[in-house]
């Protein structure tokens, strides 16, 4: 409720001294045949009502972010000093009872004198420091706004202004995405360190047992967290899923660009890039349920054994939803390639498959293999569909046909349940994090460059 | 009225035949065009389009923009039929074979017709591999050394292998456009053609590229039969023996490039040269 009639009473204001600096302006551009404004009045309009509203809104800001701190050293004071000798979680019970008491809301049992009293006092001060914090911004909204009305005059640069406070808007909105990323690595740095004062990273990076629950759970000791035998889980099953999807894709991809006719490519090229838009859980039910068992049928049908549950069922269905991905991607590659370079091809008697196999792919190769590592660092990172068709069994073996086990795996294993974050069974999820993150973001980067440097040829 | 202006267009323009017999009898005819329309889609591009092209001889088609003599080349060695679309009607004969027939090969075709694009259009591949890329599809080299002496005499030919016989191996778009041009017509004759389609070969080239490119067509001119579009009437004009101009779709007049110059028959081929239409 307060919220919404502060943003009305912004909103109120910014009409409001948009209005005023565009009528000041207007007024003073009328003045006179030689007068002319440096700006159009809306600029001018603009520059009144951020002065006007900015101020406003940090005050507000401020006080959004503070108010709970504030609030609760304000009861805590009024409360008997005894409670904040009590531990941190009984204190902030004590101090929630009395904010839900000053609100109006319910509390279990009787509240006591002392609660009362110290809600009555909280509730005056609540109300007045609301009323304060109104009486500030409308202070400073009022004070900006009468101080950018006097600054309009023929000669104010307000367009310049105004395109200044739209790039730090628009450098503030990159920045947020920049410092998120900064901000991810780091928590998982900080994690994945704690994570190395329990085991030796040499334990971590080399070692070739994953095992840490079960001795954890009988002896009490740590347990073995060995990355190989997942990293390796994790390689077997991108290349797996890249065998499936890397030929497919790309020769859809050509098929659509260069040989299917207009009204063919509108209706496939959607159909194919719905598969994109399957969640990957559903991927995992069908790896499960059809593809899995239909592997095992087919193996025991040539006398093989195939694991229903396998880096094969997992690579395989990861590798039909990644289709897409190369296929829309290589697609829009293939189309960069100049119209000239396939006539002049064609102009010299090639054939179309010549054409494609001589010329186009190679002009297009960078690209394609941009794509492909981009769709690699997808199937990296893809958990679902391991979780419930690779058949969780981090051992480390190169059988195909056998269960395995992947990283993004193993960090749900270790992250699902009661997880203590002080332990290294949880705190290895940060490392494996960690590792994921390295690796994909190399990927990215190396698939980046290699997509920037085929641009440049043609561009 | 119409009509009989057109009549006399007709007779004078056989008159103008007939007045340059060596032009005509010293010279095979090697392409007929009788009645050749395009459309793309709904459009029509050209308009019953008729014509013979002589053997060892420079044949420009000139004509403002959007006129259709781009299109009309493209017929010539069937890269129409790469464009979604687009219909070709009438008859093309090269030597007296339709090159519209069913039975057609248009891979042998277009080796036999070589084609230079407007945008110099090398691929991002060696200079050799580049003028190599021909002969290998076609398998026109039977060992290393053949393909090594195709590739240096086509080079020759289009009068570059003086200054790329030191990078053969360096891809062929480090080269300038000039150079990339003439790496192209290189590519074209390497495939030994007998026609070689032009399309603005020029336009994207500074002067100097320009008059070099227009020597090598004037010494290419004894050996292939070769037809230019292009933008600039001097152009036509310096290169070509023969001219033809199109408008909107027409053929409008045909004939000896000095007399379409200094003495069109037509209104509209005048109006052009005058730099009134275009």
């Amino acid at each position: 409720m307060n919220a919404l009639v502060v943003a009305a009473l912004l909103l109120v204001l910014l009409t409001l001294s948009y209005q005023i600096g565009w009528s000041r302006s207007r007024k003073l551009a009328q003045g006179g045949t030689e007068t002319r404004l440096h700006s159009r009045p809306i600029y001018h309009g603009v520059l009144v009502a951020l002065f006007a509203t900015l101020p406003a809104i940090v005050v507000l800001g401020l006080w959004a972010l503070f108010s709970d701190s504030v609030a609760h050293n304000f009861i805590l004071s009024q409360l008997p000093a005894s409670v904040s000798q009590l531990p941190p979680v009984e204190v902030h019970a004590a101090v929630g009872r009395v904010q839900a008491i000053a609100n109006g809301f319910g509390v279990i049992g009787q509240p006591s004198p002392e609660e009362t009293a110290a809600a009555g006092s909280f509730a005056s001060f609540q109300r007045l420091s609301f009323l304060a914090v109104i009486a500030a911004a409308a202070a400073l909204g009022a004070g900006g706004l009468f101080w950018a009305r006097r600054r309009i005059g023929l000669r104010l640069r307000a367009r310049t202004e105004v395109e200044i406070a739209i790039r730090i808007a628009l450098i503030a909105c990159s920045t947020v995405a920049i410092l998120t990323t900064i901000g991810i690595v780091l928590s998982l740095l900080a994690d994945a360190i704690r994570f190395f004062t329990f085991i030796s990273p040499i334990d971590f990076f080399f070692g070739t047992t994953w095992n840490p629950r079960f001795q954890s759970a009988g002896t009490g000791s740590a347990g073995a967290y060995g990355l190989l035998p997942l990293l390796w889980g994790t390689v077997m099953i991108s290349i797996i899923a890249m065998v499936v999807a890397v030929p497919i894709g790309l020769m859809s991809a050509i098929y659509l660009s260069q040989y299917a006719h207009e009204r063919v490519r509108n209706v496939v090229k959607p159909i194919i890039e719905i598969l994109a838009g399957i969640p990957t859980i559903v991927y995992g039910f069908f790896a499960l349920v059809t593809v899995g068992p239909f592997f095992a049928a087919a193996g025991d049908a040539v006398g093989l054994d195939i694991n229903a549950t396998s880096a094969l069922t997992a690579g395989v269905v990861m590798g039909i939803m990644i289709i897409p991905f190369i296929s829309s991607l290589s697609d829009d590659i293939i189309a960069q390639v100049p119209r000239a370079m396939r006539d002049g091809s064609m102009g010299l008697g090639a054939t179309k498959s010549e054409t494609i196999r001589k010329v186009l792919l190679p002009a297009a190769l960078p690209g394609v293999v941009g794509a492909v590592l981009l769709a690699v660092s997808r199937a990296i990172g893809e958990t679902m569909i391991v979780v419930l068709a690779a058949g969780n069994s981090p051992v480390l073996r190169a059988n195909p046909a056998e269960p395995t086990s992947t990283v993004t795996v193993s960090i749900v294993n270790q992250l699902t349940g009661d997880a203590d974050f002080t332990s290294p069974q949880s705190l290895v999820a940060f490392a494996l994090g960690l590792t994921l993150f390295v690796m994909t973001l190399l990927l990215n980067v190396m698939a980046l460059y290699i997509v920037r440097k085929f641009r440049e040829q043609y561009e | 009225m119409d009509i009989l202006a057109g009549k006399v267009k007709m007779t004078q323009q056989s008159v103008n035949t007939a007045m340059n017999p060596t032009d005509m009898l010293d010279r095979q005819i090697r392409l007929t065009a009788r009645d050749v329309t395009v459309h793309y889609g709904a459009k029509q591009a050209l308009h019953g389009i008729s014509i013979d092209i002589p053997d060892r001889a420079v044949t420009s088609f000139i004509g403002p923009s959007g006129c259709g003599k781009s299109t009309f080349l493209r017929c010539i060695n069937r890269m129409n039929d790469t464009i979604e679309g687009a219909k070709v009607g009438g008859t093309i004969k090269l030597d007296g074979e339709d090159i519209y027939d069913a039975d057609l090969d248009v891979v042998e075709l277009r080796a036999r017709i070589g084609m230079v694009f407007q945008k110099p259009n090398p691929f991002p591949k060696s200079i050799y591999d580049n003028v190599a890329y021909g002969p290998k599809i076609h398998g026109l080299a039977r060992s290393k050394t053949d393909l090594d002496e195709i590739v240096v005499s086509s080079l020759r030919k289009a009068g570059l292998f003086e200054e790329v016989k030191d990078r053969l191996n360096e891809p062929g778009t480090g080269l300038s456009g000039g150079q990339q041009q003439r790496l192209c017509i290189a590519r074209a004759i390497a495939v030994s053609p007998e026609v070689i389609l032009m399309d603005e070969p020029c336009s994207a080239l500074d002067p100097i590229a320009t008059a070099i490119i227009e020597e090598l067509i004037d010494e290419l001119r004894e050996n292939y039969t070769i037809v230019i579009v292009t933008h600039s009437m001097q152009q036509a004009a310096r290169v070509s023996q023969r001219t033809a101009f199109f408008h909107l779709g027409n053929l409008i007049e045909e004939g000896v490039t000095e007399d379409i110059f200094t003495n069109p028959v037509n209104k509209q081929t005048q109006d052009y040269i005058m730099g009134r239409i275009g």
